[in-house]
């Protein structure tokens, strides 16, 4: 196991460093001129002079690859272009809310899903199966910031039940902070949860048909037991596969709700930089996300050993 | 008329819209709402007015008979923009799949076959795979000037090894089959061997896997524009009616749902083509799902 794990763990290392030579070339080899872009339309070559020189694009490829890689293995991600505040603080300062946020829509989503989808296998083709599967399709189709517009227009502005938008820190009660992150999770986590449901459905069903639940049932097993610890243990790797493949929505999800919700995290960033057209910050922002991405799936893989004792890959 | 059996497949059976629909019945629904919208983008905007025109003296009106989806703060027309905004949803969907496929299909094949690069470009595609997409689209538009057409490139991206992975596995799974050994032992010329023997199996998935990079697509698309980062604000796509309509939302909630419902039906449709596909194209998948 200890072998398993450690070949995992240095899987990451080379998916990482394709992450960050694509942010750096990017950059480097975007058509047209970024210093000019990133300048703005009525930019004096002066301006866009400085703007190259704060990029470091003035210097010679492989300098710039030199400095860029040691400042990053030192956690330097260069200055922000509008405020010259590090990008490092910058992220680090916006990183509560949205940690928060989606961990709540993936606690939510498979607190939600997996019993939603035991229950649609447990009763196949029945009305409560074919009711969660219309909503899994359904799922799939609403985009998060359109479900999330009708969720404020009944729970916010009609019904009054649930603040229109904003964060509080988890610092100013529970309950303040709990209700901000009810609408915004229900709205990212949805396509998510879809996606889920199904695939424990799926998953359920066919270990159902094994003939290890079948002599369950016969013995006189009660139903719960049969589901619960014969059945879900059993189709449980493809759930947490799904589960891990899903973390990629949730985190190109976040950017959007957080702007519908106004929550300051780091998808506000991400769309404040984006209006500036702050290189630095974007490039940042790649990095974080995408470790986190791969962080979460190493856990997941790791998660492999310990769920089904025959995986060793 | 030949009489269709159940189980056969039989090679000259003839074509019969009415089982085909009964058989396929997500394909067929699929389809036509497909069709209805792609009607409405290509006739539509010659019926519907000026999506830009400005008239400060009906702003924010609701739905009523002069204005079916009500007008927006500016006034204009709330109908003639969804119309409009029908166009760049179907070009963004139907151009990012039809490009990735193409570029997936070329190194997912190259990948499946030539052993010898597979290992440094499948580490690409996960680096790739591993930057959520529509971070790594922004990234690209903070870079360049907006339109259109950079709108599709910073989505072909990320979808792309999406359809590698598809086609690269398919192809790791024929290339094992006696009937390839026997077309190498037979001194078959690479390009043949993947065009005429590897290539077609290819097909069935594909198709599936690019109606999803459609559906997929077009919420990036909209989810660009909704944040400021996708077409132009001059050009009316769903995502800048809903980004326009935010501040109003709650006196003029009409901006925000009923384009979003264009997008949802638009989505749901592609796949709903998707997964009827999938059951008919690739059984093999159907079962798991």
């Amino acid at each position: 196991m200890t072998a398993y794990i450690a070949r995992r763990v240095f899987a990451v290392l080379p998916v990482m460093a394709v992450v960050a030579l694509f942010v750096f070339f990017l950059l480097r080899f975007a058509p047209g001129d970024p210093a000019a872009i990133i300048a703005g339309d009525d930019a004096t070559s002066e301006a866009i002079a400085a703007v190259r020189a704060k990029l470091g694009l003035d210097r010679p490829m492989a300098e710039q690859f030199g400095l860029w890689l040691w400042g990053l293995l030192h956690g330097d991600m260069g200055v922000s272009i509008f405020s010259n505040l590090p990008v490092t603080r910058l992220i680090a300062q916006r990183l509560e809310p949205t940690a928060a946020l989606t961990l709540a829509t993936l606690f939510v989503s498979v607190a939600m899903a997996v019993p939603i989808g035991v229950v649609a296998a447990w009763k196949a083709r029945k009305l409560v199966d074919r009711l969660v599967m219309g909503f899994a399709v359904l799922g799939f189709a609403v985009p998060g910031f359109v479900l999330a517009y009708v969720l404020i227009y009944f729970f916010a502005v009609q019904w009054q039940m649930l603040p229109v938008q904003g964060y509080r820190p988890v610092g100013e009660g529970l309950w303040p902070f709990v209700e901000g992150l009810i609408l915004p999770s229900v709205a990212l986590g949805i396509t998510y949860m879809a996606l889920i449901a199904r695939i424990t459905r799926a998953s359920m069903l066919e270990v159902l048909q094994q003939d290890y639940i079948r002599t369950a049932n016969a013995k006189g097993l009660a139903t719960d037991r049969v589901l619960l610890l014969h059945a879900l243990k059993n189709a449980a790797v493809p759930i947490v596969t799904v589960i891990g493949i899903g973390i990629a929505l949730l985190i190109s999800g976040v950017v959007i709700t957080e702007t519908v919700f106004n929550i300051p995290g780091l998808g506000r960033l991400t769309v404040d930089a984006v209006l500036k057209r702050d290189y630095p910050i974007v490039q940042g922002l790649i990095l974080v996300f995408a470790a986190a991405k791969v962080f979460l799936n190493l856990l997941i893989d790791i998660s492999y050993a310990f769920l089904d004792p025959r995986i060793r890959y | 008329m030949v009489a269709v059996t159940d189980d056969l497949p039989l090679p000259a059976r003839r074509f019969s819209l009415g089982t085909a629909i009964r058989r396929n019945p997500t394909i067929a629904i699929g389809t036509v709402l497909l069709l209805i919208l792609v009607a409405i983008a290509i006739v539509g905007p010659y019926f519907v007015g000026n999506p830009l025109k400005i008239a400060p003296v009906n702003r924010l009106r609701p739905p009523s008979e002069r204005w079916w989806f009500g007008t927006d703060q500016f006034g204009r027309d709330v109908f003639a923009r969804t119309i409009w905004g029908s166009q760049v949803s179907l070009i963004v969907g139907l151009s990012v799949a039809a490009i990735s496929s193409t570029l997936g299909l070329a190194i997912g094949l190259a990948c499946g076959y030539f052993r010898r690069i597979d290992g440094l470009v499948m580490r690409i595609m996960d680096g790739v795979m591993a930057i959520p997409s529509i971070l790594l689209a922004i990234a690209l538009i903070t870079l360049t000037r907006p339109g259109l057409g950079i709108v599709i490139v910073a989505i072909v991206i990320p979808e792309v090894p999406r359809i590698v992975r598809v086609v690269r596995a398919v192809v790791l799974s024929i290339r094992s089959q006696p009937y390839i050994e026997s077309a190498i032992a037979g001194g078959t010329r690479n390009t043949k061997l993947l065009l005429r023997h590897v290539l077609p199996n290819t097909l069935a998935p594909l198709i599936v896997q690019s109606t999803y990079v459609c559906a997929s697509a077009m919420l990036i698309e909209a989810g660009l524009s909704f944040l400021g980062a996708g077409v132009p604000p001059e050009i009316p796509s769903w995502g800048n009616i809903i980004a326009q309509g935010r501040t109003f939302f709650q006196i003029a909630p009409w901006t925000i749902l009923i384009p979003g419902a264009f997008l949802a039906t638009t989505v749901l449709a592609v796949n709903l083509l998707g997964d009827g596909l999938r059951d008919r194209l690739d059984p093999r998948l159907a079962r798991r799902l």
